[in-house]
């Protein structure tokens, strides 16, 4: 009779987790089942992983800093998903700059091609075509969202430093609007192309076709990832960063320098961001005002499962919800496709409900 | 000599003063005043830009319709926000359901997409009871959650909504009976029963080349003789704009009946302290539920009134959740916890932060005859370096002042949450009590001006 009356229990504590396991078991056997019976083949599978991986790590890149400034400054930061616009349109201005600063002529360049400006087929932007532009594009998007997030704190967050977490919620909801429509003053509302699409080569590995793009996103992210963790390991950063999550008062009293912490962690979050974004451009191949806000949710999404404050939490969250959103195609297709978005939320949504303090178990290990 | 002038000396601040005391005294003179100054506004608008007298009205129209469906969601808002303390940012996604419940239930079944072709009171109350019915749904799980999660879950549903709208799955779908029903996808929806209030002029209210009613035939004309304004669509969108400040006025008695019966005491007592209002053996859940349901019924009735019968078409687009930010900058400018303060800031953001911006461009530009037109940043500040402001000015006005206004509203709502959280009127005191509490009250003193109240006030950081 045991196994029953724990079954009924698990049943009754957590329902939420029995039925989400019954439903990932259900894929998972269908999943089997139509690479076994030839519904899905492996190289379409592979392919979806790929795709998975790549905007997993990105999501995961950003994630970091949504994550520790959650949990140091305590509120949830709107205005995150604009840091990423800011460091891809800084980063593109530059790489297009320095990429086509030989045939044209700076202005229509620096503004990424708004009015008049030259096409990207005509700049031919490329990680093998250009890549000293790029790499150079990579470092001034880190740089300058971090300046923008630190900014942004001086001006805005420090004089309110002792809000509530709604106060600050709204506050950085406005910081958002300004910075997203501060692009759309400067450069354009619409969907350009940047990458010169043509000239990227791509590999076939087992069926999986990859581009050299992509790749330059898994290397740049896991490299960003491995010094992340460094500076947190190494250094006593990270044994601060936790004290002050836990409690600011006594960590000042303790002789942790609080404003300094902060913006170290604003330094982080902000130059991650700021790299996640322009990365980000370089798989779509195409760059707009709200790519950054329309990330945002699924960032969120990856934070809150990953359990808020966990650096290592962020980024498995993003490989999740990165997966998820990408192999849900297997199942919705056609139509259904426009749904890989609203799945990626749900399942946030899921995870708040049943577990708020995240997947892991919510152990902050920044 | 100084006997004879002091007084009319003194006559007019002491006007000045009892005027003052009336605002802070009524309500209703304090909102009356407001619109008539908003009025005032947009008709100085008007005839600096050489409008008719059909343009005046038109104006004035606008300004009425704004005012009132900010108001409406606003006030939604702030029962949620400001009484139960429910940080919803989903409002948009409600408002959607709303809208489009009613349109597929309204739409005739051989247009496209279809609908059920059902009448349009159905329509409006089937729109309410969904939206409430997807408040539910979020409230029930969600409310166990911290405030800041609430949001989180809010704007992703809210998103979740938007994305199913506008997927080409639903586009056109056959309900199980063979039924067709559809969102019309990206498209939205077009075809739904016009606004009842052609229907006073009208007597096909589809068409407004149709004969019209007798009172119809009585007002025109008496637009037509009296003010030569034959264009008769800007006194039906007037008619329009003005039942929907007397819906405004029903929601806001029901609202404040609300506030002051058991009911919203208990909430107001939520709202100061939830486990308080627990160890006195209220089920606070089911009080925030309630409460939840019906700001987003109201919700849903003002997208049918704003997108269904306002616009006359429903786009995806229009739920961005730039919809829900405006509300909530509404609110905070009002104050949160004071519905005449959630009237007078959707007030003053449809017609300061939402329309003068429209007008403001025509003006510079007619003032200052700005011809300059350039396409891209550049080349607005590049002629700055031999002295030419106006192609930047050119750019701001004609290419970007949407943008600048979001920018504007963006660094507005940093401000008001640095310096004046609690917004226009959310400093005032708010009984909870039916009766005067207070020392030394006598029968019938109002409990709100009396500043030994039970300090009660809604500010936006309450929980």
């Amino acid at each position: 009779m045991e196994p029953y009356a724990r079954g009924r229990r698990l049943l009754r504590d957590q329902p939420g987790l029995v039925v989400v396991s019954a439903v990932a078991l259900l894929l998972v056997g269908d999943l089997v089942a139509k690479l076994l019976g030839g519904g899905l083949t492996p190289a379409r599978f592979g392919g979806f992983v790929w795709d998975g991986l790549v905007i997993g790590l990105l999501i995961g890149l950003a994630g970091i800093g949504l994550s520790l400034t959650y949990s140091i400054l305590g509120f949830a930061n709107f205005a995150h998903g604009d840091y990423i616009s800011w460091g891809a349109f800084s980063g593109w201005a530059v790489a297009y700059l320095l990429a086509g600063i030989d045939r044209y002529a700076a202005g229509g360049l620096l503004l990424i091609g708004a009015g008049d400006g030259p096409a990207p087929g005509d700049v031919g932007v490329s990680i093998t075509n250009t890549p000293l532009s790029i790499v150079a594009g990579l470092v001034v998007a880190v740089g300058f969202t971090v300046g923008v997030s630190l900014l942004v704190d001086r001006l805005v967050y420090r004089p309110i430093r002792s809000a509530d977490g709604i106060t600050l919620l709204i506050a950085s909801i406005g910081v958002a609007f300004a910075l997203r429509y501060l692009i759309v003053f400067f450069f354009y509302s619409g969907r350009q192309g940047v990458t010169d699409i043509s000239r990227v080569p791509s590999y076939d590995i087992g069926g999986v076709v990859i581009n050299a793009h992509e790749l330059t996103i898994v290397v740049v992210a896991l490299a960003l990832m491995v010094g992340v963790h460094l500076l947190l390991q190494r250094s006593k950063l990270g044994k601060a960063m936790r004290a002050m999550a836990d409690n600011r008062d006594l960590a000042q009293v303790t002789g942790i320098p609080v404003e300094g912490v902060i913006r170290t962690t604003w330094i982080l979050g902000g130059g991650l961001a700021g790299a996640a974004g322009y990365l980000v451009v370089l798989t779509q191949g195409t760059i707009a005002y709200d790519l950054g806000w329309l990330l945002l949710l699924l960032i969120f999404a990856a934070v809150i499962m990953g359990g808020i404050g966990s650096v290592y939490g962020a980024i498995v969250g993003g490989l999740v919800i990165g997966l998820a959103s990408r192999l849900s195609l297997i199942w919705l297709t056609g139509d259904l496709s426009s749904f890989a978005e609203p799945v990626a939320f749900g399942l946030m949504i899921f995870v708040l409900l049943f577990r708020p303090e995240g997947i892991f178990g919510g152990v902050s290990t920044a | 000599m100084s006997a004879d002038s002091s007084p009319t000396d003194r006559l007019p601040t002491d006007r000045l003063d009892g005027f003052r005391d009336l605002l802070e005294r009524s309500d209703a003179a304090l909102v009356l005043t407001a619109m008539a100054a908003f009025y005032l506004l947009f008709l100085s608008i008007g005839a600096i830009l050489n409008y008719d007298f059909a343009g005046l009205i038109s104006i004035l129209g606008q300004v009425t319709f704004f005012t009132a469906v900010y108001a409406l969601v606003v006030l939604a808002l702030n029962l949620q926000w400001g009484y139960a303390g429910l940080f919803n940012i989903g409002i948009a996604g409600f408002m959607a359901v709303g809208v489009y419940t009613m349109a597929m239930l309204t739409a005739p079944p051989t247009g496209s997409p279809p609908g059920l072709g059902l009448p349009v009171a159905v329509g409006v109350v089937g729109g309410m009871l969904a939206a409430a019915f997807v408040g539910i749904l979020t409230a029930l799980p969600a409310l166990r959650l911290r405030a800041d999660y609430l949001a989180i879950v809010t704007v992703a549903i809210s998103e979740i909504i938007r994305l199913t709208y506008n997927s080409p799955a639903f586009s056109t779908f056959t309900l199980p009976g063979g039924i067709a029903l559809g969102t019309g996808g990206a498209n939205g929806i077009g075809n739904f029963p016009s606004n009842p209030v052609r229907a006073i002029y009208y007597a096909d209210p589809s068409s407004a080349a149709s004969e019209t009613t007798p009172i119809g035939t009585a007002i025109f004309g008496f637009f037509e003789t009296v003010f030569g304004v034959v264009r008769s669509a800007v006194i039906v969108d007037l008619t329009y704009g003005v039942v929907l400040a007397v819906v405004v006025f029903l929601v806001y008695i029901l609202l404040a009946r609300v506030g002051n019966s058991p009911f919203g005491r208990v909430l107001k007592a939520i709202r100061e302290d939830e486990i308080v209002a627990k160890s006195l053996g209220k089920d606070t859940n089911r009080f925030k539920i309630k409460t939840f349901m019906l700001g987003c019924a109201l919700m849903g009735l003002a997208g049918v009134l704003w997108q269904g019968f306002g616009t006359g078409a429903v786009y995806p687009q229009a739920f961005r959740p730039e919809l829900t930010f405006y509300i909530f900058i509404a609110v905070i400018i009002g104050g949160a916890g004071s519905n005449t303060g959630s009237v007078l800031g959707g007030a003053v953001f449809a017609n300061l932060l939402f329309l003068m911006p429209q007008y403001l461009p025509n003006i510079i530009e007619q003032t200052f005859a700005i011809r300059a037109d350039p396409n891209n940043f550049i080349a607005a500040v590049a002629p700055i370096a031999a002295g030419e402001i106006t192609p930047l000015l050119g750019y701001v006005l004609n290419q970007r002042l949407p943008a600048l206004r979001f920018v504007f509203v963006g660094i507005l709502l940093v401000y008001l949450m640095q310096n004046r959280p609690e917004g226009l009127l959310g400093h005032r005191t708010e009984t909870a009590a039916a009766v005067d509490l207070s020392e030394g009250h006598t029968p019938g003193g109002t409990a709100r001006s009396d500043p030994t109240a039970p300090d009660e006030s809604g500010g936006v950081d309450d929980e």
